[in-house]
């Protein structure tokens, strides 16, 4: 690592003070990205401004028909979360998928938002959930806020607060793992609300995370697996890698989605 | 250079410390821990997993200074005085260890996934839950035994001193 | 059998360190004034090196030293050898480039040593080698196996056609007669992957220098720490061996990665001396993965002959065995000696040709890892099997017995005398546990839901415990592989043996212990075995070719003998008898025929104190030492059976049930020897299903840190079902035949043969990933479809 200032406010509002006032200022949250990142001296912010002890950024909370969930919240404490277990379910389940048990005990939803990296899991829930993102500035909501790969609406000197997930009536998520990063190689999330149907893929999109409108419409038909049956994504604007092409990747997005949808009607 | 202080195995200790010290550099280098291993650079082998604030972490992915008033467990401060802890002791008697070096990593993991988890775990909870912990000698047989052995004797009285005191 | 002597499964002595947090690894060290070490390595596969300027990074804080290839040229310090010569065809000798420890006009691979920097600390010692200036000169990089050869560039102006040499063994009439004589005739081509072997402790070492004594001190991660002694003694030159001593403490795994002597110890040791400080240099996993000899790395085309009946009458065999950018320090042996001789596998093959091309390409070095030569053996020999039985129209295993040798010694056609061995037990054996008679039945039920089941044999055979010295001198190796054992008695009785082995592991402190406890009848905790440190231990070749229980036990066993010969004659004088009377037995001299005895430890009291015997007709003391050479190699052999079952829809492969039979010889702790058969066959099904290390066309490793180097996690893997059984070995006395590398070099066939037969064709290779599964696994959905 190079050397860097480390600064540890107490509060959301100091945060963003910190992180205006210090010239090239970085945020730490879990740190399971940056601080790899740092390591391999491929990114080196000369101050960073530790969220940890920004007890207004933790917590989940159940607010009418959302689950609110603060930014410092960690994977874990979210999967273990009765609210969001009761609430939706399937985020829960995500949420204990993320990583390995340690990983997730740091991590946390803020980070992984704000990170948007294109294997992560969080964007696919946050996506098919229309999660709202709430800043220190304003909301937005999870379509506008994923902009491309590690890409997002987030401008200087904004800080995530929070994710407000509103109810789902069903969900569900089904990752293929990359077998060596155990990063999602591909992920689907399918969410239904109402009479909206929302299926968001990550882990496959060559500019992050997105949603698969045909999957969507032949769900609305009927809300089963079975619907998606013979319906293929096409191969095109797919992540290619050497662990998986962009023909394999393509396949397993239908084949998640199915198991997805599967398990949010309780036929996993 | 930034002051530091926690908890380590029961002892307080601060120090004066370059903010880019990592937390197993700081037990390692500045408190002579040299149990918790660095058996890589991208948060995967798990040979660095300590426990902070009771909860397994990979101490190569935290900053020393992130742990300010924290209280941190390691291998070292699992047994309590000359008695091993279950854990261990199950490892020991299971042959779940080889060359030694992913070991103390195991251990904590094993002891963070029984509190986590309980006291009766099956073969196939234990291997989904090693996901963060790479053994390169062992081929996981006896270390799957040994956590299932050792979580059961944790469930017999033997509770874990450390925990307790967290 | 005792508690605690031969054949029990006695929990480890060594465990309580590891398990409390206090093994003593090399990084755990630090020695006073301890300064660090930080490799500049080349971010290019080929290029001249036309300028290093160190100028304006020797300047920064901190900075010790900054040293080149120039500097080591200019203390004569030498190149890295490679000690095994290999032979042409043409009976000329193989073409070795230099191996400079730091680069002397070219860098050959990404990760190659262009500098060193010494610092006050590591973050100092990195930030002064990024202000260092290299001005390279790119040229094209030598990638591919198999097309090496041909390529228009030339990485070592000694190796024509990048070959380093074109090897044989065999007798090429006699296998085309045999292939004109056949009826069948099985054709394979084959890839034995490129790994990486990522022991979990990176590679370390702590030089230091003591200017007063005018000695060097090494602390390093070595399996052999008296061959890496002798090597910068002998060939590089750092100091004579008296004035250098090698301590290899704790090291945690090796599988042959830590055999070598590399560029950094060598560095580290000689540069102690130049800034007159320690010198600290430990791996990150990312230059573990850059500068760790990989393993395997074979292109090969094989063919197996048989009759009408399906006797097996020839075998030929060509492999392009890629080296890397220079040859490491056993690396000529694996493709050749610890290849071709054991294609002949278990079974009577009368004639048998195989031919090696062996190629410099720009990547990391390839030595042995784990199995080293043999895994390659056994994958063709297994691979041909199968398949030919399925040719044939034959059940796999029965097919193995009608083929398998039967009667020993046995002659093969390629160099080996197998002493003894009975593969047929093991065969069965395997069967049952496996339950082979139910697999078609579980194999319906899969296919009802939707998955393909496949069954996979291997019968693989190895030799190992090497080896006798005068025969692997007639092959080519530069020194004897014999080990050497000093056992000291002391005046109370307990007993320390000092060992040229070397445990990363293996549990020698155990295992040693319990022959001791067995042979002198003396408790397991009055035992400590000693190794690692050349200060100790005078001599020894150290722990690798699963050699440390047939060689390294039978020294300490001769050496054994003699101390009970030696107190023999003391107890003679104390128990005032004759000296052929006194018989040992459990751990008392008796006199024949008499009450009269002499314990173990009030007799080693006695040969101290020496008041009751002369000086001059009887020394006194307790110590002896042996070395001891084998009469031929040990020849482990056995049965695994993997049974696996295909997703067709994600390429997911699960492995369902593994039975592995195995024939080691006599067993000293089979708590011990079993973990190491599971370790074994992980790195086995990790090659088979996971790992493979790989270069893109520049030369660049793409799989680099465990992100994308997929190691066996365990829930990628089963519980093994480990069962044995035993023909003692006739060549060393404790009938051992060594245990460290079955499981490596089984199980690659077994899951490649099991996948295969799920999948109904043979067009797979290694590592079956999900991704390659699932595109294998649709032609057999459309063959399927189409039937």
């Amino acid at each position: 690592m190079y050397a860097f200032t480390y600064h540890r406010p107490t509060s959301a509002r100091q945060a963003a003070g910190l992180l205006a006032k210090k010239e090239d200022a970085k945020l730490l949250a879990g740190g399971h990205t940056l601080l790899p990142t740092m390591k391999q001296r491929l990114a080196s912010p000369a101050a960073l401004v530790d969220l940890s002890s920004c007890a207004d950024l933790k917590g989940i909370a159940r607010k009418g028909r959302n689950v609110v969930i603060g930014a410092m919240t960690t994977h874990a404490e979210v999967a273990a979360s009765p609210d969001v277990q009761e609430a939706i379910p399937a985020l829960a389940y995500l949420a204990s998928h993320i990583g390995d048990p340690h990983v997730r005990h740091r991590g946390t939803i803020g980070g992984s938002v704000a990170n948007n990296d294109p294997a992560a899991d969080y964007p696919a829930a946050l996506l098919a959930l229309g999660a709202t993102i709430v800043t220190n500035q304003r909301k937005l909501s999870a379509a506008e806020f994923f902009t491309g790969l590690y890409e997002t609406a987030l401008e200087e000197g904004e800080i995530i607060t929070k994710v407000s997930f509103p109810l789902a009536s069903k969900a569900g998520y089904a990752k293929f793992r990359n077998p060596a990063s155990r990063y999602a190689l591909v992920g689907v999330f399918v969410a239904k609300r109402g009479s909206e149907i929302a299926v968001a893929v990550t882990g496959a999109g060559e500019g992050g995370v997105f949603r698969w409108p045909e999957a969507e419409a032949a769900l609305k038909a009927r809300f089963t697996a079975k619907s998606l049956d013979g319906l293929k994504h096409p191969a095109k604007g797919i992540n290619a890698d050497m662990h998986a092409d962009a023909e394999y990747r393509a396949h397993l997005i239908g084949v998640m989605a199915k198991q997805a949808v599967a398990q949010a009607t309780g036929k996993a | 250079m930034a002051n530091v202080t926690m908890t380590v195995n029961g002892k307080a200790v601060t120090a004066n410390v370059d903010p880019r010290t990592l937390l197993v550099q700081f037990l390692r280098e500045h408190l002579r821990l040299t149990g918790t291993h660095v058996g890589c650079d991208t948060s995967q082998c798990g040979a660095c997993v300590v426990h902070l604030d009771g909860k397994a972490v990979k101490s190569c992915t935290t900053l020393a200074l992130a742990c300010e008033g924290a209280s941190v467990t390691t291998i070292e401060g699992l047994a309590s005085g000359g008695a091993l802890h279950p854990m261990q002791e199950a490892f020991r008697e299971h042959h779940g260890l080889q060359c030694g070096f992913c070991t103390p990593g195991m251990i904590m993991s094993a002891v963070d996934m029984v509190n986590r988890r309980g006291h009766a775990l099956d073969e196939k909870t234990i291997r989904e839950d090693l996901d963060g912990n790479i053994c390169r000698c062992t081929g996981y047989h006896n270390i799957v035994k040994a956590v299932a052995a050792g979580a059961e004797a944790m469930g017999k009285g033997a509770a874990p001193v450390r925990q307790a005191a967290e | 059998m005792s508690a605690t002597g031969i054949g029990a499964p006695v929990r480890r002595k060594e465990d309580h360190r590891f398990i409390t947090g206090q093994g003593r690894y090399t990084d755990d060290i630090n020695r006073p004034g301890q300064a660090h070490a930080y490799f500049l390595r080349s971010p290019h596969a080929h290029a001249t090196l036309k300028k290093i300027d160190t100028k304006a990074a020797a300047a920064m804080p901190g900075v010790l030293g900054i040293f080149t290839g120039d500097d080591l040229a200019a203390d004569k310090i030498g190149g890295l050898i490679c000690g095994w010569m290999i032979h042409n065809k043409d009976g000329s000798p193989m073409k070795a480039g230099p191996h400079p420890a730091l680069a002397q006009g070219k860098v050959r691979y990404v990760g190659d040593h262009v500098a060193v920097v010494v610092a006050e600390t590591l973050a100092q010692a990195r930030d002064a080698a990024e202000a260092i200036e290299v001005d390279y000169g790119v040229l094209p990089a030598v990638v591919d196996t198999a097309t090496a050869a041909q390529a228009k560039t030339q990485l070592h102006a000694e190796a024509p056609g990048n070959t380093v040499f074109n090897w044989h063994l065999g007798d090429k009439d006699a296998t085309e007669k045999a292939f004109k004589a056949a009826k069948h005739v099985t054709k394979l081509d084959l890839v034995n992957n490129r790994l990486v072997p990522n022991a979990m402790e990176p590679r370390a070492a702590v030089g230091d220098y003591d200017q007063g004594e005018g000695a060097f001190t090494l602390y390093t991660t070595s399996q052999n720490p008296h061959v890496a002694r002798l090597v910068l003694s002998a060939f590089i030159g750092i100091a004579p061996e008296n004035k250098l001593r090698v301590i290899a403490p704790d090291v945690g795994g090796g599988f042959g990665s830590k055999i070598f002597i590399y560029a950094e110890e060598t560095v580290c040791v000689w540069a102690a001396k130049k800034v007159g400080r320690p010198v600290k240099w430990t791996s990150d996993r990312t230059e573990a993965f850059l500068s760790d000899a990989h393993g395997r790395d074979h292109v090969t085309h094989a063919e197996l002959a048989t009759d009408a009946e399906g006797k097996i009458l020839g075998m030929r065999v060509k492999t392009t065995a890629n080296l890397g950018a220079y040859l490491s320090t056993f690396s000529s042996s694996v493709p050749t000696y610890l290849y071709a001789p054991l294609l002949s596998g278990q079974y009577d093959i009368p004639a048998i040709y195989c031919e090696v091309d062996a190629v410099y390409t720009n990547t990391a070095p390839v030595d042995a890892y784990r199995g080293a030569g043999r895994p390659e053996a056994t994958f063709v020999v297994e691979r041909l099997i199968e398949v030919t039985a399925r040719q044939l129209g034959k059940d796999p295993a029965k097919f193995r017995m009608q083929n398998y040798i039967k009667k020993f010694p046995h002659q093969t056609p390629v160099i080996m005398m197998y002493d003894t061995g009975n593969y047929g037990a093991s065969m069965k054996k395997a069967l049952e546990l496996i339950d082979y008679k139910g697999f078609a039945k579980r194999k319906r039920d899969s296919g009802r839901n939707g998955k393909l089941r496949g069954i996979g044999f291997s019968s693989y055979i190895e030799a190992c415990g090497i080896a006798p010295s005068a025969a692997v001198g007639s092959l080519g190796a530069g020194v004897g592989l014999w080990e050497s054992a000093e056992v000291r008695v002391n005046p109370i009785g307990t007993i320390e043996v000092l060992t040229g082995s070397h445990s990363h592991g293996q549990g020698h402190e155990t295992t040693f212990a319990q022959l001791v406890s067995d042979r002198l009848g003396v408790p397991l905790e009055n035992v400590s075995i000693v190794h690692g440190d050349t200060d100790k231990v005078q001599m020894g070749m150290g722990t690798y070719g699963s050699r440390s229980g047939a060689v390294g036990m039978s020294a300490i066993a001769k050496a054994l003998d003699k101390v009970i010969a030696k107190g023999k004659k003391v107890a003679a004088y104390v128990l005032e008898a004759d000296e052929a009377d006194i018989d040992f037995k459990d751990g008392n001299f008796l006199v024949k025929g008499t009450d009269r005895k002499l314990d173990f430890g009030s007799c080693a009291l006695q040969a101290y104190v020496a008041h009751k015997f002369n000086g001059q007709d009887l020394e006194p003391g307790l110590k002896e030492g042996a070395f001891y050479d084998p009469t031929n190699f040990t020849f482990p052999a056995g049965v695994h059976i993997c049974e696996l079952e295909i997703d067709p829809d994600t390429g997911v492969t699960r492995i369902e049930r593994w039975a592995a039979v195995d024939d080691f010889g006599n067993v000293i702790n089979p708590m011990i020897v079993e973990g190491q058969v599971h370790g074994g066959i992980a790195q086995g099904v990790g090659q088979a299903l996971l790992e493979g290390a790989r270069y893109n066309a520049d030369g660049q490793l793409v799989t680099a840190s465990f992100m994308d180097y997929c190691m066996p996690r365990a829930d990628d893997l089963p519980s093994f079902q480990v069962g044995m059984t035993v023909t003692p070995c006739p060549s060393n006395p404790l009938g051992i035949k060594g245990c460290g590398e079955a499981g490596a070099i089984a199980s690659p066939p077994a899951v490649i043969n099991a996948i295969t037969d799920a999948l109904g064709h043979e067009d797979i290779a290694m590592p079956a990933t999900p991704q390659a599964v699932w595109r294998a696994a649709q032609k057999t959905l459309s063959r399927m479809a189409a039937e």
